[in-house]
Protein backbone atom coordinates (compact mmCIF):
# COMPACT_ATOMS: atom_id res chain seq x y z
CA UNK A 1 0.00 0.00 0.00
CA UNK A 2 1.28 3.41 -0.91
CA UNK A 3 0.06 6.77 -2.05
CA UNK A 4 1.52 7.74 -5.41
CA UNK A 5 1.87 11.42 -6.31
CA UNK A 6 1.27 11.98 -10.01
CA UNK A 7 3.35 14.74 -11.65
CA UNK A 8 1.38 17.52 -13.33
CA UNK A 9 2.14 16.42 -16.94
CA UNK A 10 0.60 12.99 -16.32
CA UNK A 11 -2.53 14.06 -14.45
CA UNK A 12 -4.55 14.10 -17.62
CA UNK A 13 -4.23 10.32 -17.55
CA UNK A 14 -5.64 10.05 -14.01
CA UNK A 15 -8.69 12.24 -14.49
CA UNK A 16 -6.76 15.12 -12.89
CA UNK A 17 -6.16 13.26 -9.65
CA UNK A 18 -2.87 14.28 -8.06
CA UNK A 19 -2.60 11.33 -5.69
CA UNK A 20 -3.67 7.71 -6.13
CA UNK A 21 -3.82 5.01 -3.47
CA UNK A 22 -2.28 1.77 -4.68
CA UNK A 23 -1.90 -1.84 -3.58
CA UNK A 24 1.39 -3.69 -3.56
CA UNK A 25 4.31 -4.24 -1.23
CA UNK A 26 7.06 -2.91 -3.47
CA UNK A 27 7.53 0.09 -5.74
CA UNK A 28 7.16 -2.19 -8.75
CA UNK A 29 3.86 -3.66 -7.51
CA UNK A 30 2.53 -0.22 -6.64
CA UNK A 31 3.38 1.17 -10.09
CA UNK A 32 1.84 -1.84 -11.83
CA UNK A 33 -1.31 -1.43 -9.75
CA UNK A 34 -1.37 2.26 -10.67
CA UNK A 35 -1.19 1.43 -14.39
CA UNK A 36 -3.97 -1.12 -13.93
CA UNK A 37 -6.14 1.55 -12.35
CA UNK A 38 -5.23 4.10 -15.03
CA UNK A 39 -4.21 2.20 -18.18
CA UNK A 40 -3.42 5.38 -20.14
CA UNK A 41 -0.45 5.90 -17.80
CA UNK A 42 1.15 2.63 -18.77
CA UNK A 43 2.98 3.83 -21.88
CA UNK A 44 4.39 6.77 -19.99
CA UNK A 45 5.71 4.77 -17.05
CA UNK A 46 6.65 1.33 -18.37
CA UNK A 47 8.52 0.19 -21.45
CA UNK A 48 7.52 -2.74 -23.68
CA UNK A 49 9.13 -5.22 -21.29
CA UNK A 50 7.30 -3.83 -18.27
CA UNK A 51 10.33 -2.06 -16.79
CA UNK A 52 10.07 1.46 -15.42
CA UNK A 53 11.19 3.82 -18.18
CA UNK A 54 14.64 5.34 -17.85
CA UNK A 55 13.27 8.90 -18.10
CA UNK A 56 10.95 8.27 -15.17
CA UNK A 57 12.39 8.63 -11.70
CA UNK A 58 10.67 7.37 -8.57
CA UNK A 59 11.07 8.83 -5.10
CA UNK A 60 10.03 7.23 -1.83
CA UNK A 61 9.55 10.25 0.38
CA UNK A 62 12.68 12.31 -0.33
CA UNK A 63 14.80 9.35 -1.44
CA UNK A 64 15.44 8.36 -5.04
CA UNK A 65 14.72 4.62 -5.22
CA UNK A 66 17.97 4.27 -7.21
CA UNK A 67 19.76 4.80 -3.89
CA UNK A 68 17.45 2.30 -2.14
CA UNK A 69 16.49 -1.14 -3.52
CA UNK A 70 15.25 0.31 -6.83
CA UNK A 71 11.93 -1.20 -7.98
CA UNK A 72 12.08 -3.80 -5.20
CA UNK A 73 12.07 -1.12 -2.50
CA UNK A 74 9.37 -1.99 0.03
CA UNK A 75 6.47 0.37 0.58
CA UNK A 76 4.13 0.69 3.54
CA UNK A 77 0.61 2.02 3.83
CA UNK A 78 1.96 5.38 4.95
CA UNK A 79 4.48 5.60 2.09
CA UNK A 80 4.41 8.57 -0.24
CA UNK A 81 5.79 7.69 -3.64
CA UNK A 82 6.44 10.44 -6.19
CA UNK A 83 6.78 9.97 -9.92
CA UNK A 84 9.29 12.45 -11.36
CA UNK A 85 9.77 12.96 -15.09
CA UNK A 86 13.47 13.45 -15.80
CA UNK A 87 13.30 16.75 -17.64
CA UNK A 88 15.96 17.50 -20.22
CA UNK A 89 16.42 18.92 -23.69
CA UNK A 90 18.74 20.80 -25.93
CA UNK B 1 28.81 23.19 -39.15
CA UNK B 2 25.17 22.28 -39.49
CA UNK B 3 23.86 21.12 -36.15
CA UNK B 4 21.61 18.07 -35.97
CA UNK B 5 19.00 20.39 -34.51
CA UNK B 6 17.93 21.65 -37.94
CA UNK B 7 17.84 18.40 -39.87
CA UNK B 8 14.77 16.74 -38.41
CA UNK B 9 11.41 18.41 -38.28
CA UNK B 10 10.29 18.68 -34.66
CA UNK B 11 7.04 20.58 -35.02
CA UNK B 12 3.81 20.63 -36.98
CA UNK B 13 4.00 22.92 -39.98
CA UNK B 14 1.14 25.09 -41.21
CA UNK B 15 -1.19 24.38 -38.37
CA UNK B 16 -3.57 26.90 -36.87
CA UNK B 17 -2.44 27.99 -33.44
CA UNK B 18 -5.42 27.83 -31.13
CA UNK B 19 -3.70 27.94 -27.76
CA UNK B 20 -2.54 31.10 -26.00
CA UNK B 21 0.09 31.70 -23.37
CA UNK B 22 0.19 35.09 -21.71
CA UNK B 23 3.48 36.39 -20.30
CA UNK B 24 3.13 39.58 -18.23
CA UNK B 25 5.93 42.12 -18.75
CA UNK B 26 7.45 41.56 -15.28
CA UNK B 27 7.71 37.81 -15.89
CA UNK B 28 9.05 38.43 -19.38
CA UNK B 29 11.85 40.61 -18.01
CA UNK B 30 12.66 38.07 -15.27
CA UNK B 31 13.01 35.22 -17.75
CA UNK B 32 15.06 37.27 -20.20
CA UNK B 33 17.42 38.53 -17.49
CA UNK B 34 17.97 35.02 -16.14
CA UNK B 35 18.54 33.33 -19.49
CA UNK B 36 20.71 36.15 -20.82
CA UNK B 37 22.78 35.71 -17.65
CA UNK B 38 23.23 32.01 -18.44
CA UNK B 39 24.64 32.79 -21.90
CA UNK B 40 26.53 31.10 -23.57
CA UNK B 41 25.09 28.15 -21.64
CA UNK B 42 21.49 27.03 -21.74
CA UNK B 43 19.42 28.20 -18.79
CA UNK B 44 16.19 26.64 -17.59
CA UNK B 45 13.33 27.08 -15.17
CA UNK B 46 9.70 26.30 -14.40
CA UNK B 47 6.73 28.58 -14.70
CA UNK B 48 3.42 28.59 -12.90
CA UNK B 49 0.07 30.18 -13.38
CA UNK B 50 -3.55 29.60 -14.17
CA UNK B 51 -5.23 27.88 -17.04
CA UNK B 52 -8.67 28.39 -18.50
CA UNK B 53 -9.83 26.77 -21.71
CA UNK B 54 -7.12 27.50 -24.28
CA UNK B 55 -5.45 30.23 -22.24
CA UNK B 56 -2.54 29.97 -19.86
CA UNK B 57 -1.30 32.98 -17.91
CA UNK B 58 2.07 32.94 -16.18
CA UNK B 59 2.09 34.25 -12.61
CA UNK B 60 5.37 33.08 -11.22
CA UNK B 61 8.64 31.45 -12.23
CA UNK B 62 11.17 29.18 -10.54
CA UNK B 63 14.66 29.22 -12.04
CA UNK B 64 16.53 25.95 -11.58
CA UNK B 65 20.07 24.86 -12.21
CA UNK B 66 21.08 23.31 -15.49
CA UNK B 67 22.71 20.12 -14.16
CA UNK B 68 23.70 18.70 -17.53
CA UNK B 69 27.21 17.31 -17.22
CA UNK B 70 29.57 18.46 -19.93
CA UNK B 71 28.71 21.03 -22.56
CA UNK B 72 25.76 23.13 -21.42
CA UNK B 73 25.71 25.28 -24.54
CA UNK B 74 23.52 22.74 -26.32
CA UNK B 75 21.88 20.75 -23.55
CA UNK B 76 19.98 21.19 -20.34
CA UNK B 77 18.88 18.82 -17.65
CA UNK B 78 16.89 19.36 -14.46
CA UNK B 79 17.80 17.60 -11.21
CA UNK B 80 14.90 15.28 -10.26
CA UNK B 81 15.02 16.75 -6.74
CA UNK B 82 14.45 20.22 -8.18
CA UNK B 83 11.50 18.80 -10.10
CA UNK B 84 10.06 17.28 -6.93
CA UNK B 85 10.43 20.64 -5.19
CA UNK B 86 8.82 22.43 -8.13
CA UNK B 87 5.70 20.29 -7.80
CA UNK B 88 5.57 21.04 -4.07
CA UNK B 89 5.70 24.79 -4.78
CA UNK B 90 2.75 24.47 -7.16
CA UNK B 91 0.71 23.06 -4.32
CA UNK B 92 1.99 25.62 -1.83
CA UNK B 93 1.29 28.55 -4.15
CA UNK B 94 -2.03 27.14 -5.41
CA UNK B 95 -0.84 27.58 -8.98
CA UNK B 96 -0.54 25.12 -11.82
CA UNK B 97 2.88 24.02 -12.94
CA UNK B 98 2.42 24.97 -16.57
CA UNK B 99 5.76 24.33 -18.17
CA UNK B 100 9.43 24.97 -18.67
CA UNK B 101 11.39 27.81 -20.20
CA UNK B 102 14.87 27.35 -21.61
CA UNK B 103 17.30 29.13 -23.88
CA UNK B 104 18.88 28.36 -27.21
CA UNK B 105 22.20 30.20 -27.23
CA UNK B 106 23.10 31.07 -30.83
CA UNK B 107 20.22 29.00 -32.17
CA UNK B 108 16.73 29.81 -33.38
CA UNK B 109 13.79 29.43 -30.98
CA UNK B 110 12.72 26.19 -32.59
CA UNK B 111 12.52 22.97 -30.57
CA UNK B 112 15.52 20.73 -31.05
CA UNK B 113 15.48 16.98 -31.56
CA UNK B 114 16.53 16.60 -27.92
CA UNK B 115 13.66 18.80 -26.81
CA UNK B 116 11.27 16.57 -28.72
CA UNK B 117 12.81 13.34 -27.50
CA UNK B 118 12.42 14.34 -23.87
CA UNK B 119 9.18 16.31 -24.11
CA UNK B 120 6.44 15.47 -21.64
CA UNK B 121 2.71 15.95 -22.23
CA UNK B 122 0.80 18.99 -21.03
CA UNK B 123 3.76 21.30 -20.37
CA UNK B 124 4.27 24.42 -22.44
CA UNK B 125 7.87 24.70 -23.60
CA UNK B 126 8.96 28.31 -23.90
CA UNK B 127 12.17 28.80 -25.87
CA UNK B 128 14.24 31.98 -26.04
CA UNK B 129 16.80 32.42 -28.76
CA UNK B 130 19.78 34.34 -27.36
CA UNK B 131 22.75 35.79 -29.16
CA UNK B 132 25.57 37.63 -27.42
CA UNK B 133 23.56 37.74 -24.20
CA UNK B 134 20.64 39.45 -25.91
CA UNK B 135 17.23 37.85 -26.45
CA UNK B 136 16.30 37.63 -30.12
CA UNK B 137 13.07 35.69 -30.13
CA UNK B 138 10.43 33.96 -27.97
CA UNK B 139 8.35 30.95 -28.91
CA UNK B 140 6.16 28.46 -27.04
CA UNK B 141 5.32 24.86 -27.88
CA UNK B 142 3.33 21.92 -26.65
CA UNK B 143 3.78 18.25 -27.45
CA UNK B 144 1.15 16.63 -29.63
CA UNK B 145 1.46 13.09 -28.34
CA UNK B 146 -0.42 11.51 -31.21
CA UNK B 147 2.02 12.61 -33.90
CA UNK B 148 5.00 13.10 -31.55
CA UNK B 149 5.65 16.62 -32.77
CA UNK B 150 5.50 20.01 -31.10
CA UNK B 151 2.60 22.29 -31.79
CA UNK B 152 3.28 26.01 -31.56
CA UNK B 153 1.28 28.19 -29.17
CA UNK B 154 0.42 31.86 -29.49
CA UNK B 155 2.64 33.85 -27.18
CA UNK B 156 1.10 37.04 -25.81
CA UNK B 157 4.04 39.10 -24.55
ZN1 LIG C 1 15.71 23.41 -26.71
Amino acid sequence: MAKIIIPTPLRKFTGNQAAISTNGNTIREAIVDLTNQHPDLKNHLLDATGQIRSFVRIFLGDEDILSLQKEETMVAESSIVSIVPAIAGG
Amino acid sequence: MIAAKEIVLTYKENHKKDRYIIVPIIIRRQIERLLEGNYPNEGVGFFYGDEKDNYRIIKRILPVKNVKEGDQRKRFEIDPRDYLQAEKFAEEWSLSLLGIYHSHPNHPAIPSVHDLKRAVPYFSYIILSIENSITQDWTSWRLDEKVKLFEQENLVI
